[in-house]
């Protein structure tokens, strides 16, 4: 069972039933869901949670669907690791990193699919559906798979192909639209209007967000049950950033946390960063923008979330960071060569976003923090290509391999 | 008969004019303001209009055109 008990309205506090809506019909406001503080305080403990399956799943009571119909692709309870090559690169001798390309379909969105999908089916729904730039789309497909449903994927017509193989893979319809990212997005509004399908970030968005704060709660249990000083999480509509929030707020509430006093710090890429821009203006006010990044898993212009990704930095201390497309490429490099994880872009603008807020004395280095990398580079190869180191080229043979070593400029170690 | 709910973002230079005065007084539509959020130098409105659907849409591109920003009240669809 689950115990959330309404939506709420984040604007004006109206509360509606638990059924597949996302706006107020009063103000237009984002709802939200609303539990049971109470009934589940009495549930809960760490206990009980660590007795849980390998998976999101171990947070059922903290979740709005019935997680005995789980659509259970095995999604979290992803690695969280100590980063000392890159802390001390970097100057935080505490700095951990959570690795969410290990989740099935290699990115964090298999969290909230999980969550949305499990809805979906409880609704009623025979289909599922969503508009995305790859990953999302990518997961889709996958849990569409695995609860006998059927996906309709849309995405922009130019996308990597990795990430539209990723799609077709599934089974799922995959429409790639010719236009302007502004058509692509007016088209699917259009369809989430007209068609009764489970569109999973329109018309069941307060159950699908949710599955955000999942990693905050792993990221709190492994570290022993505390929370991180900071976390820098990248940001596309802003909503992965609020719920992660949320996710150590309510763990504080429920009394799973001694106290939560964690500052929470969002960056984007330069091309694309419309929070940030309204930061550094000191404004809640988004002005939106035209996406022109390689970092298109963050290339929303339009941030749904952004106003209330604003106000969760400002009220924790934390800050917002932009970093332009080539720090992007050498933060992936970074993180690939100091830690052994292979991260999308996504995960490039959060070490550059970390480099830039060490540099500026905005993370410093007695804090324990925790940089999310939330998706992997093999579906973005395209944004690291040529700008790695070719392979040596050698015929099979012993001088021919040291020669090409002596042209590159390195000395062979360890030879007899 | 049609409705749709959509956000106007207005530019620095647009804060000032009567947009949504002439869009009433232009196209044969009902607009019903839910929203707002205005300063001196930006601003948005959430707004509901109904009428005939190839209204709606002229009304749109009318807006556009204009300078404004038109979006669905749920911002971005697409995701990551």
């Amino acid at each position: 069972m689950s115990y959330a008990k309404a939506l709420r309205c984040r604007e004006c506090g109206r509360e509606y039933p638990l059924d597949p809506i996302h706006v107020c019909e009063f103000c237009f406001g984002p709802l939200e869901v609303d539990y049971d503080r109470e009934a589940q305080r009495k549930a809960i403990s760490r206990e009980k949670i660590e007795a849980g399956p390998p998976s999101i799943w171990r947070y059922r009571d903290l979740l709005p669907c019935d997680a005995e119909q789980a659509v259970d692709l095995s999604v979290g309870l992803t690695p969280l690791m100590h980063a000392r090559n890159l802390g001390e690169a970097l100057g935080l001798p505490h700095l951990y990193v959570k690795n969410d390309c290990m989740n099935p379909t290699w990115s964090f969105k298999d969290r909230v699919v999980a969550v949305a999908s499990t809805k979906a089916l409880e609704f009623g729904f025979d289909t599922l559906a969503c508009a995305s730039t790859g990953n999302l789309a990518n997961s889709v497909a996958a849990h569409a798979a695995r609860a006998g449903m059927k996906a309709y994927v849309f995405v922009p017509s130019d996308l990597e192909s990795g990430k539209l193989l990723g799609s077709a893979i599934y089974g799922a319809t995959l429409v790639a639209v010719d236009g302007t990212y502004d058509d692509v997005n007016r088209l699917c509004a259009e369809l989430a209007d007209k068609y009764k399908w489970a569109f999973v970030n329109i018309n069941v968005r307060p159950y699908y967000s949710e599955g955000s704060k999942t990693l905050a709660y792993e990221v709190a249990e492994q570290l022993g049950w505390r929370a991180p000083d900071h976390c820098v999480i990248p940001m596309a509509s802003g909503s992965l950033l609020t719920k992660i929030w949320k996710g150590l707020d309510e763990l504080s509430k429920l009394w799973l946390l001694d106290s939560v006093q964690t500052k929470i710090s969002g960056a984007q890429a330069a091309g694309c960063a419309p929070i940030v821009n309204a930061w550094q203006a000191g404004t809640l006010n988004i002005r939106p923008v035209k996406p022109q990044t390689i970092a298109k898993s963050l290339a929303i212009g339009n941030p749904a979330d952004g106003y209330y990704a604003l106000r969760v930095m400002q009220d924790t201390g934390g800050s917002a960071v932009a970093s332009s497309d080539e720090e992007v490429v050498e933060g992936i490099k970074l993180l690939a060569e100091s830690e052994g994880i292979f991260a999308e872009t996504a995960g490039g603008v959060v070490i550059a976003g970390l480099k830039r807020l060490v540099e500026s004395g905005r993370v410093t280095p007695d804090e324990l923090v925790v940089a999310f990398i939330t998706g992997a580079g093999l579906k973005t190869q395209e944004a690291v290509a040529g700008k790695i180191r070719e392979a040596v080229h050698v015929t099979p043979t012993v001088a021919s391999f040291e020669q090409a070593i002596d042209a590159r400029g390195e000395v062979l170690e360890g030879g007899s | 008969m049609a409705r749709q709910r959509v956000k106007f973002t207005f530019p620095q230079e647009l804060i000032t004019l009567p947009i949504i005065h002439e869009l009433g007084k232009s196209f044969n539509l009902v607009t019903n303001i839910r929203r707002a959020d205005v300063t001196e130098d930006r601003g948005w409105v959430i707004l509901e209009l109904d009428g005939e659907l190839a209204e709606i849409e002229r009304c749109l591109e009318w807006v556009a055109a204009k300078g404004v920003r038109v979006d669905p009240v749920q911002g971005d669809i697409i995701e990551g």
